[in-house]
């Protein structure tokens, strides 16, 4: 595909819902579970650190 | 318990697991990252047009990764979720449960592209396929393992069901596939398979197998990230304490 | 339990294990006949999701005899798996499965048992009145005997796997709609066999692969699945903290893993 240029690669030859809307999503979701994760690591982290008392930790045997 | 020199249970231990993952999270993220790019390039750009289904076909380069990663994950979940089972140790069961939502996710995917593929080759949103189908089977599989572990309050209870359905489904999984497999091919009429991908060129194999790396690498890096909050959940021992007071 | 003793089985004991499997067997044919509701309801849910397929799709022969197979195999799943959530649910609430575990019998045989009664309290039925629904959906009377063989088959390694299943699941809040998403993916092999089996005779093409598969299906399951209840209903962890103390001594363990917490 050396020969196109860049129009022609957004346009993916009529395909470009498809192709995109695949990359898309995968991309989306990927960065959305990164971030998601990333938000609760920090969360526990704050409430752990607010002291032993104030965090509902769960309770192993 | 020493298997010759090694000590293979050195990183059971939950403070040097969280520390290991903690130092090889960014470089799974990064080798991630990079291959993806990589990978993205020869397939979007270097790759030939395909013949019969043009620029359509440039969807394997997502869809056949994730799926085969959404195959991997379970493996490995059903591998930690044994590990946790015989020899007892909790992070192993911690593992196998951050494991199973990338997994789901990756299984997702690869129904979601699978979808977007069908619809421009084969006119239909969704296909009979027998890939497809089994794909449909695990992705209700990993949402029954992550029902059941969050249906049971006692951890190891939780740990010790859900990783025998692990097992359970990891031998299912091939008799699964096979009878789909088998299923499809009776009712040749109807369907129409999805997995005669265009012959495969050596620039499209290279693009497929870079791509398949990046996702293991997302998906390992994931994984460790979500053990991590798992294991900060066992607030009340000390080496949390410590670790949220020295953060 | 202060002093732990050592897990010895007694050198003689009382009963035998196949007089301790029969007696497990009756008990739970016994009970099953006592409380009739439990598998009359589940086998009228089965006649009644039959009918209403029609209902959904539409009167037309040709298309209903095509349907016939796959609309049974799925219903007969179904009921099997409303029924499953029994297997377990009474004894452990009355405290007898906890008896079972703690006795010297291996658990897996009285499973065995437990099933066997089960299976004859439902899919058996199922199995017996899947020709009447048949009619219904006019399919000719060769690949109804077909269909009746299939399910005879097939219905047993329902309740083998349901069972593990069931053990899962047992005492909790979810249960049975729990229990059906746990079993219903790990089924599809046996709907595939089984309907496929019927649509194989009604294509005219031998169904001796599917049956045989079903077949093997279901002596795998027979030697399996009894084996993964006994660790899959993890009651005795949880009700009983010395047990689990008991079991962290007498299992395979790993100092390290475990001393470093």
């Amino acid at each position: 595909m050396s020969s196109a240029g860049w129009s022609d690669f957004w346009h993916m030859g009529g395909y470009a819902l498809y192709v995109w809307g695949s990359l898309g999503m995968c991309a989306a979701t990927l960065l959305i579970e990164v971030l998601w994760l990333a938000h609760r690591q920090r969360k526990l982290i704050e409430l752990i650190s607010a002291g032993p008392d104030s965090d509902a930790g769960e309770s192993s045997p | 318990m020493q298997l010759g020199a090694v000590n293979w249970f050195y990183f059971a231990a939950p403070q040097r697991f969280y520390r290991l993952a903690g130092q090889l999270l960014p470089w799974c993220f990064v080798l991630a990252s990079l291959l993806a790019v990589w990978g993205l390039y020869i397939g979007l750009w270097l790759a030939p047009t395909d013949a019969q289904q043009g620029e359509a076909y440039r969807i394997i380069f997502v869809h056949v990764p994730v799926a085969w990663m959404s195959m991997v994950v379970y493996l490995a979940m059903a591998g930690w979720a044994g590990v946790g089972l015989v020899f007892n140790s909790r992070l192993a069961s911690m593992m196998a449960c951050a494991l199973a939502p990338t997994g789901a996710l990756m299984t997702f995917l690869a129904l979601w592209t699978g979808a977007l593929w069908g619809k421009p080759t084969w006119g239909t949103w969704w296909v009979w396929d027998a890939r497809l189908t089994s794909e449909l089977v695990l992705l209700f599989l990993y949402i029954g393992f992550m029902s059941l572990h969050a249906a049971i309050d006692d951890p190891r209870r939780a740990d010790r069901a859900a990783g025998l359905l692990a097992l359970v489904g990891v031998v299912n999984v091939p008799i699964i596939y096979f009878s789909v497999k088998w299923w499809n091919t009776l009712h040749q009429g109807a369907s129409v398979s999805l997995t005669k991908s265009p012959s495969m060129a050596s620039t499209m194999l290279l693009g497929m197998l870079v791509m398949a790396l990046a996702c293991w690498a997302y998906c390992i890096a994931a994984a460790l990230l979500r053990v991590r909050s798992i294991m900060e959940r066992e607030a009340h021992t000390a080496w949390v304490q410590d670790l949220a007071r020295s953060a | 339990m202060s002093a732990v003793t050592h897990p010895k089985q007694p050198a003689a004991l009382p009963v035998g294990l196949l007089a301790a499997v029969q007696c497990i067997f009756v008990r739970d044919l016994r009970l099953a006949l006592r409380r009739r509701a439990d598998s009359l309801s589940a086998m009228l849910f089965f006649v009644m999701v039959v009918s209403l397929f029609p209902l959904g799709v539409g009167p037309e022969p040709g298309l209903l005899r095509s349907m016939a197979p796959g609309v049974v195999w799925v219903a007969a799943l179904l009921s099997s798996m409303l029924s499953l959530s029994r297997l377990f649910a009474d004894d452990h609430q009355d405290g007898t499965l906890e008896q079972l575990l703690l006795g010297a019998h291996p658990l897996a045989f009285l499973v065995l048992g437990k099933i066997a009664a089960h299976w004859i309290g439902s899919g058996l039925m199922l199995t017996l009145i899947a020709p009447l629904l048949a009619l219904q959906f006019d399919l000719a009377a060769d690949a109804c005997g077909v269909l009746v063989l299939s399910l005879l088959l097939g219905t047993p390694v329902l309740s083998l796997i349901g069972a593990i299943g069931a053990a899962l699941t047992v005492g909790l809040r979810g249960g049975s709609v729990l229990l059906s998403l746990l079993v219903l993916p790990l089924a599809v092999p046996v709907l595939v066999f089984g309907a496929g089996a019927v649509q194989a005779y009604q294509a005219g093409l031998g169904f001796s692969a599917h049956f045989s598969l079903l077949g093997a299906g279901l002596l795998v399951s027979l030697v399996a699945a009894p084996w993964v209840v006994r660790p899959g209903s993890g009651l005795l962890w949880s009700r009983y903290p010395q047990m689990a103390d008991f079991d962290r001594k007498f299992v395979m363990r790993h100092p390290v893993c475990n001393s470093v917490r």
